[in-house]
């Protein structure tokens, strides 16, 4: 990233579960427009660090400032309104409610209706899948179609920041490709991306930046060409050369 | 012919009650997975407080006696819906993150808690609604006669029972419902204010436990401080019998239990009236452990 301001930017988080500390005091930045991605295995603490963005956990040291607000001091549905939204890890599509219904839920914090109908409809442009199956009840979907369906209904809200969790866990090669190709039109679009992934090859290929965590902590940051091109990053998460 | 009719529309009288009081069981599960014990002491409430107002306001005298009654149950239902919110206040919200078990004692000792304070303001012995509140009309239907009071009682349950399901159904606060009860961490992410959710819904269930009680006082007559207890439990059965935390199955699951409670004490024998209707609801769990309307939600992983 250049130094401009940060659009985000988490300063020596900590965060635990219980008596547990998941993050020791870590920092990340993500600048306007980028797509930043976190790697690290599983228990690195990636998830936790974007509920924490999120508002769903309490912080017990630090702070996530956003935009120069500290968003650690506000309520999950406030972040949301602010602009930064998330499609969680296993997708959480609501799976009694109908697809239109589960978007519908995404733009909650709108009131405006033609802004709704307006994001209804490029989020059905960008998932045609979605539109087909508007009527259908969530639950009932695919796995690829409900993690469309968990981005979509990230989306409704006209993010400013784009939090995804895992958009490739449990999907074919084909489907994962597609998704990341949405990912980067969604990202063009002007929103800015967080993307954790344990699919780091494909993650690295799409994002300007990366971060590796590994037991709650930053292990390294660089640009994402040279993460891939790293021998520790490429032996520890990317298999050597496939 | 008449006598069954008779039953049919007892039945379907105390079902739509039932099926009131059943709601406020199954909402608050539905969001917080916790059973109200102290739900049916609310629907208690109703009825004293609904004595109360009627005795030191005399409605309807001012506003005759279908305006002083609607008015009446207007302001019982706020008022044991403002009780249902301070409730969850004192004795569920402290207890949002400790063990389940935790909260249902607390439900257990709220439960005692409001029996006593009834038992303490109104006293121990029954209390008598004035009698001529409504009209004793009785009405013929299809050449047999029905009191006013029960088609009323049944008209006014379907009325709210509607009113509930297109809000829930079709609006967006009762979709935001919808989504706290199926995965809270997923509301959140949505925008939508969980804490507010649960607020509505310990609003909404006594409020329509406490228009229920107040039903039962005007239908009956008599109340006393302890029926909170049997019609609790009758109206937990329903929602078991429905598919707890499934709102049209609580609807179906009261209206079910009140029909089989009136048929199996006129038929088979009145003594054995409430051993029919658990009979049943163990019969309905054997052959669909999750409630007649209760869903095993279609996930894929």
């Amino acid at each position: 990233m250049n130094n401009s301001e940060a659009l985000l930017e988490i300063k020596n988080l900590h965060v635990k579960y219980g008596h547990v500390e998941a993050l020791h005091g870590i920092n990340l930045r993500v600048g306007e427009g980028e797509i930043v991605t976190i790697l690290g295995a599983n228990g690195a603490g990636k998830s936790t660090t974007l509920n924490a963005i999120s508002g769903l956990l309490k912080i017990t040291d630090g702070g996530i400032l956003y935009r120069g607000d500290a968003l650690h001091k506000m309520t999950a549905d406030k972040i949301v309104q602010g602009g930064i939204t998330q499609a969680p890890e296993g997708r959480r599509v609501f799976g009694t409610l109908t697809v239109r219904e589960n978007l519908r839920l995404g733009a909650f914090t709108i009131a405006d209706a033609a802004r709704v109908s307006d994001s209804l409809d490029w989020i059905y442009r960008l998932f045609p899948r979605l539109k087909e199956r508007s009527e259908q009840l969530a639950g009932t979907l695919s796995g690829g179609e409900q993690q469309m369906l968990a981005i979509g209904r990230a989306l409704m809200a006209s993010p400013k920041i784009l939090l995804l969790d895992e958009p490739s866990l449990g999907l074919a090669p084909l489907l994962v490709k597609a998704i990341f190709e949405t990912i980067k039109e969604i990202n063009k679009s002007g929103v800015t991306v967080v993307l954790v992934e344990q699919n780091a090859r494909v993650a690295l290929k799409l994002a300007h930046r990366g971060y590796v965590m590994e037991v709650g902590n930053i292990a390294l940051e660089d640009s994402a060409s040279a993460l891939l091109a790293n021998p520790d990053v490429q032996q520890a998460y990317l298999g050597g050369k496939k | 012919m008449e006598f069954f009719f008779q039953q049919l529309t007892n039945g379907l009288a105390v079902g739509g009650i039932y099926a009131l009081i059943a709601l406020g069981y199954t909402m608050v599960y539905g969001v917080l997975k916790l059973i109200n014990f102290a739900h049916g002491d609310l629907f208690t409430m109703g009825a004293y407080l609904g004595l109360t107002v009627l005795a030191s306001l005399g409605l309807h005298q001012h506003l005759g006696a279908f305006g002083g009654v609607v008015v009446l149950a207007l302001m019982i239902m706020g008022l044991v819906g403002v009780v249902g919110i301070l409730l969850d206040r004192a004795a569920y919200k402290p207890l949002r993150e400790s063990p389940r078990l935790s909260a249902v004692v607390s439900a257990l000792g709220a439960s005692i808690f409001f029996q006593n304070a009834l038992m303490l303001v109104y006293g121990a012995r029954y209390q008598y609604y004035p009698k001529d509140i409504l009209p004793k009309t009785v009405i013929n239907i299809l050449g047999m006669p029905v009191p006013l009071m029960r088609i009323l009682i049944l008209a006014v349950s379907i009325l709210m029972m509607a009113g509930l399901q297109f809000f829930i159904q079709k609006t967006k606060t009762g979709t935001a419902i919808r989504a706290a009860a199926i995965d809270q961490a997923a509301a959140r992410l949505m925008g939508i204010n969980v804490d507010r959710v649960i607020m509505l819904v310990f609003f909404i269930g006594p409020a329509l436990g406490g228009a229920a009680g107040l039903m039962v006082g005007l239908y009956y007559g008599q109340i006393n401080f302890t029926m909170g207890w049997v019609y609790g439990l009758k109206a937990f059965t329903a929602a078991i019998m429905g598919g707890i935390g499934n709102i049209p199955g609580a609807m179906l699951g009261g209206i079910l239990l009140g029909l089989i409670e009136a048929f199996g004490a006129a038929y088979i024998s009145l003594a054995w009236k409430d051993a029919i209707a658990f009979l049943v609801l163990i019969v309905i769990l054997i052959v669909r452990p999750t409630g007649l309307l209760g869903e095993r939600v279609a996930s894929k992983v």
